[in-house]
């Protein structure tokens, strides 16, 4: 009786999944088009890749782009971790609610907003104090850490709400310190949010467009700010290619991922 | 009794873990605004930086100048208003579009079996973590007058003309539904996962049609579902610039390119400060709304749970 109609069903998700994955598709199969107008297929190719291999702007942008990711997510983590253990341990503390708002504000407020305001604040600082003398990795790192550390929070802050603190709580009893019951118990039980969060935060920095226009200096370009110099113009095809690899990596990523975490819930 | 072990952590350690966190976002967050907040209130100057400085020093005295330039224009100036309408329309009508189509979707894989439940989860995700950028761009060769859906509708004889959807609001409703739909996606389908089968069985036992089952039964039980899901579609709709700036017209007006504009193009700094206080003002009501929901779910849910 409660079954939902397998027609009806069907279609839905026939529907909803063409819409999320046609976009994609036409990317991958276009990325082999021999043709330089994207829109006609001329026959396959693989020229697109060599032209993407063989261009120095887009590979120094996508070398500083990944140095900044991992510095961010790194960074992300940290911080990420220690806000949440504050959020979930410390109880209500002078200024709770400034110090909730302020951490999750990034994730509601507009990159622009972001990138503005902490563009302003290095102006501010460099007339005062001659530092930094330029924008570059420095700025860009500290923009996509103020992005990031809110999402990783989120997701850290839940997985310590849920843990359950009896083991915590008896390694206090017998003896540890807190930073000891943190690093012994706390953390390696919510390795999987870890993860996740690290991930999280990688991939946000790798795709930031707004933040990293504002804060970017001269030589340095960041990927996604070279993508979207060259395309919001027209159609590059070697775009196409990049975007090619870039979902061939992260599908792979995220199949991986999901086959190991299917794998652990079934030995628990 | 549980709280009695926490004890240990003397009042000086605590602050001691709480303070350098919230020194770092007090620095990086809270200060940055705040100079928003007062460069807004500056004039434009020739020069680095290029605005004036709110307090002087001179024959002995400290003089403030409040200037209300940019607040006067963006009041004044139909399109600052006509900008903010036009966004909460846009990202409105793009969260609408969402729940329409993201609904079924959710619905129908929170009701498949686990196995390809799992996979077709998979399948939202995997957009989720690619570019957005790149899946952007997608639509541009999607759209165009020679793109690909063109060719398609031209070949089948649908129409006799190319559409003309790139570089319109229509284009910009495509490419936010498309980016922001897992967002909507995701968490309905963790709410409706949850939901309890039987309630439906007794809903059916009792008479009920499977509309008015759903309509009764499913639709308001998944209710925090979807307002958790139309936030995280409308809050960054309102402010996106990407999205409007590849795909819109130079008439799509949205609140995330005034500002972009104003500071690059324009390089009028105190304006884009004034629109983006106002911006940011605008944003805190939806955010109220958000947080009283949250917290009312999480209230009903340890309701629940006793």
């Amino acid at each position: 009786m409660t079954k939902p109609n397998p027609w009806l069903r069907a279609l839905v998700l026939l529907l909803g999944f063409g819409f999320l994955y046609v976009p994609i598709l036409f990317l991958v199969v276009f990325s082999f088009n021999d043709s330089a107008i994207m829109t006609s297929w001329s026959g396959f190719s693989l020229r697109w890749y060599e032209s993407l291999f063989q261009d120095k702007v887009l590979l120094s942008a996508a070398r500083l782009s990944f140095l900044v990711a991992f510095l961010t997510a790194t960074t992300a983590l940290v911080l990420g971790t220690w806000a949440g253990y504050v959020l979930t341990r410390m109880g209500r503390f002078k200024g709770f609610a400034l110090y909730i708002g302020l951490i999750s504000a990034p994730l509601v407020i507009p990159e622009v907003v972001l990138g503005i305001s902490l563009l302003l604040m290095f102006v501010e600082l460099n007339s005062f104090l001659g530092w930094p003398e330029q924008n570059g990795v420095f700025t860009i790192w500290v923009g996509h850490v103020v992005l990031c550390t809110a999402y990783a929070t989120v997701i850290l802050q839940s997985r310590m709400r849920e843990l359950d603190r009896s083991q915590e709580e008896a390694a206090l009893d017998l003896g540890a310190t807190p930073l000891k019951a943190f690093f012994m118990i706390v953390l390696p039980s919510i390795t999987p949010a870890l993860m996740a969060a690290w991930l999280l935060a990688f991939t946000l920095s790798l795709d930031d467009v707004v933040i990293a226009s504002f804060l970017s200096g001269p030589g340095f370009t960041t990927l996604p700010v070279e993508v979207f110099s060259r395309v919001r113009l027209g159609l590059k095809p070697e775009i196409n290619a990049l975007a090619t690899l870039f979902i061939l990596v992260v599908g792979a990523f995220v199949v991986v991922a999901n086959r190991l975490q299917v794998r652990r819930e079934r030995r628990a | 009794m549980k709280n009695l072990s926490w004890r240990k952590l003397l009042p000086a350690g605590r602050t001691l873990v709480v303070a350098p966190t919230f020194l770092w976002l007090i620095l990086v967050l809270l200060v940055p605004f705040l100079l928003v907040f007062k460069i807004s209130f500056a004039d434009l100057d020739f020069g680095v930086p290029p605005y004036t400085p709110l307090a002087q020093f001179a024959d002995e005295s400290i003089s403030f100048v409040l200037n209300l330039r940019g607040y006067i224009l963006l009041f004044s100036d139909n399109l600052y208003l006509a900008t903010y309408l036009s966004s909460l329309k846009m990202a409105a009508v793009t969260t609408l579009c969402c729940v329409l189509i993201g609904y079924p979707v959710a619905y129908y894989i929170a009701r498949s079996s686990p196995a390809v439940r799992n996979l077709l989860l998979l399948a939202v995700i995997l957009p989720f973590w690619t570019s957005m950028l790149l899946r952007v761009y997608a639509w541009v060769g999607i759209l165009r007058n020679d793109g690909l859906l063109n060719s398609v509708l031209l070949w089948l004889g649908v129409i006799d003309a190319p559409l003309e959807i790139y570089r319109t609001d229509l284009a910009v409703y495509i490419g936010l539904v498309y980016a922001y739909l897992p967002f909507f996606i995701l968490p309905l389908y963790a709410n409706l996962v949850k939901l309890n089968v039987r309630l439906l069985e007794a809903a059916y036992d009792l008479g009920a049609r499977p509309w008015s089952a759903f309509l009764r039964v499913t639709l308001p039980l998944s209710m925090p579902g979807v307002i958790a899901g139309a936030m995280l579609v409308f809050i960054p709709s309102v402010g996106e610039y990407v999205i409007p700036e590849m795909l819109g017209g130079a008439d799509t007006l949205m609140m995330g390119r005034i500002m972009w504009n104003e500071f690059f193009n324009n390089a009028d700094w105190p304006m884009a400060a004034a629109v983006t206080c106002v911006m940011v003002l605008l944003l805190i009501i939806p955010l109220i709304l958000f947080q009283y929901s949250q917290m009312r779910q999480i209230e009903s849910q340890r309701g629940g749970r006793s």
